[in-house]
């Protein structure tokens, strides 16, 4: 059978002045998997997904979703970005930043109504946070506001998930929750594509995974290519990690 | 003329009607446009756009050699904006950060303003005088036709800010994320920014260059204590822009001598003075008095917990106990007792206290409060 691509990426290349923070990318990621990007600080994971989704401009190369330019895929294709790149003091709840997913669909100057409210209110449900609907973002904890950003990204109802460090500073039964609600989409058939530090977990929680260092070191099957050769490669160093097989 | 001959006065008086209705409008605008500024994080672009706007009064005076506030205000408008670009320019260009674009622009326009002035001032034309009301605003010389411009931008602006309502928030909170929805953000980004500028040129008549800012930012500072919701919070700063204009020029009608603008701005100060220290959710007072409760509240819970594990050992937790093991333990127990007692955790009978029901659940309880989940 041949695979499906979902996303598509040819010879990206991002700098900013003379520095190239990602040079000549080719990647092509599989329908359906769970992928993690992983790479030293530095290494342009959160770039490489800034690029693609258009939020920087690369200077050369070239994105496809399912085949068609992005730009005519937008509705595709769902972000979470990273927790401290917005304000949580700004004035509003936990519901209102989850409607926010629904604004994509709703285009210009329509308002959102009473189905976008709904969809939401399930968006927040399944993330567990239901109960905190109508509770203003600067209360919520680090991990509650993971969670609304995962909602919001659920109620853009994508087939494709960007996510720049979801697991980033939650707490232990966070980061169940959260990967728990990945491993589902990725059985609704949804692909994922998740920034990820921590190497440890890598095997239980992915099955796809890309090594960057501003260059794309390796990618494939987490099976077949999470191994020390390629760690050492991305990292530099004579990287030993524990892997369970 | 008192404060209340003032107020009978206004119905009266064309001129004070025209001045206040002026001020009032004034205020509104600036605090709804200036609650995006404040929560962008902008709070000194409004201040740098108002000295950028100078140097476009004294051109704009020098072409047209009329005096029309309204020729002069669209000069300090194209002013307004190109110095607005400069930042942007400088900001997305250079590795220079915001804060020193915006200082120099501020300082390079108005030094260039000032010099135009002083130029101007120097000319033998009978038509020159006045120029310089707009460093710091003189509201009485508003006239019926500018008060008619202010609030036709007024309504504008606010039925641009009611159509984008969604944008304009998506913008302020996330960026981004707005890219990924396909929303053009440098349209939403530019269009806040003029209807900004414009609100700042409106007002350089009556409260000036150099004060103009904090007609932006007070009014919102004030409103964002009092709200969690931005809609309730461009309301608020409108109000309460609104308010400090009626109210400063009512004061400077009253009084001889005092010049309207920097009465206006103080009575804006006054306003987010009073919000910083008495609103409920983020005012200092009660913010400490909260914080005082929770420390006395703690303190009686770790007696409780105290009592608890005295009790606990008993089959009977309602077992009773003296006093006086406590004394020996805990010390101050007279009031905490009473307080426990209050509260309806513990019972006393003359020298034996004992937890009740409730208060054992409160001990058992205190230390398994999940951080909430779920």
């Amino acid at each position: 059978m041949e695979t499906k691509f979902a996303v598509k990426i040819d010879d990206l290349t991002v700098a900013y002045d003379y520095k190239p923070v990602l040079w000549d990318i080719d990647l092509a990621i599989p329908e359906g998997v769970l992928m993690a990007i992983v790479g030293p600080n530095g290494a342009g994971k959160s770039t490489l997904i800034k690029a693609i989704l258009g939020i920087i401009k690369p200077i050369a190369g070239s994105v496809s979703i399912y085949d068609q330019p992005y730009e005519k895929q937008r509705k595709l294709v769902a972000y979470v970005p990273q927790k401290g790149t917005v304000d949580w003091d700004f004035p509003t709840t936990a519901l209102d930043v989850v409607m926010m997913g629904t604004y994509g669909d709703l285009g210009w100057i329509k308002r959102p109504g009473q189905k976008e409210k709904k969809a939401s209110l399930e968006a927040l449900e399944k993330v567990g946070m239901l109960s905190f609907k109508n509770r203003q973002i600067s209360q919520l904890s680090g991990g509650q506001q993971q969670r609304v950003f995962l909602a919001r990204a659920l109620v853009q109802n994508a087939s494709i998930y960007f996510m720049d460090e979801p697991f980033q500073g939650v707490d232990a039964s966070t980061e169940i929750a959260i990967i728990n609600i990945l491993k589902e989409l990725r059985k609704a058939g949804k692909t994922l594509i998740v920034v990820h530090h921590d190497l440890q977990t890598v095997p239980e929680y992915f099955d796809w995974v890309t090594f960057l260092n501003v260059k794309k070191i390796a990618t494939g099957p987490v099976k077949e290519i999470f191994n020390d050769d390629n760690l050492t490669k991305t990292y530099g160093i004579n990287y030993k990690v524990a892997i369970n097989k | 003329m008192t404060f209340f001959e003032y107020f009978q006065l206004l119905f009266t008086d064309y001129t004070l009607r025209t001045i206040t209705l002026g001020t009032a409008v004034l205020g509104a605008i600036c605090g709804m446009l200036g609650s995006f500024a404040v929560l962008r994080k902008q709070s000194l672009l409004g201040d740098a756009i108002s000295h950028a706007a100078l140097p476009g009064i004294a051109i704009a005076f020098l072409i047209t050699g009329a005096k029309d506030s309204n020729v002069l205000l669209l000069g300090a408008l194209i002013s307004g904006l190109i110095g607005t670009f400069w930042i942007r320019g400088m900001t997305s260009k250079t590795h220079l950060k915001s804060d020193t674009a915006l200082g120099l622009v501020l300082s390079l326009f108005f030094g260039f303003g000032m010099l135009l002035l002083t130029f101007i001032q120097k000319q033998p034309n009978a038509n020159q005088a006045g120029l310089d009301k707009y460093l710091f605003g003189q509201a009485a010389t508003l006239l019926e036709k500018d008060v008619a411009v202010m609030v036709l931008v007024t309504g504008i602006s606010l039925f641009i800010l009611l159509l984008f309502w969604k944008e304009f928030k998506i913008l302020l909170f996330d960026a981004d994320y707005a890219t990924t929805l396909g929303f053009n953000t440098k349209f939403i980004d530019i269009l806040i920014t003029f209807f900004i500028v414009l609100a700042i040129v409106l007002g350089l008549q009556t409260v000036g260059v150099v004060l103009m800012s904090a007609m932006l930012l007070a009014p919102a500072a004030a409103a964002r204590q009092w709200t969690n919701s931005l809609a309730v919070m461009v309301f608020l700063a409108a109000v309460f822009g609104a308010s400090s204009g009626v109210i400063g020029t009512a004061i400077s009608a009253s009084q001889d001598n005092l010049s309207t603008g920097p009465v206006i701005v103080l009575v804006a100060g006054v306003f987010v003075l009073f919000s910083f220290i008495f609103s409920p959710g983020r005012g200092v007072l009660f913010r400490e008095i909260r914080f005082r409760k929770n420390r006395a509240d703690l303190k009686l819970k770790k007696t409780l917990q105290f009592m608890y594990g005295i009790a606990k050992t008993h089959d009977d937790f309602a077992h009773p106990h003296a006093i006086r093991i406590l004394n020996h333990f805990q010390g101050y127990t007279k009031n905490s007792l009473s307080a426990l007692e209050e509260k309806e955790w513990v019972e006393i009978k003359g020298q034996k206290w004992s937890l009740t029901q409730k208060g054992f659940r409160e001990a058992k309880d205190l230390y398994n409060q999940q951080p909430i989940n779920d």
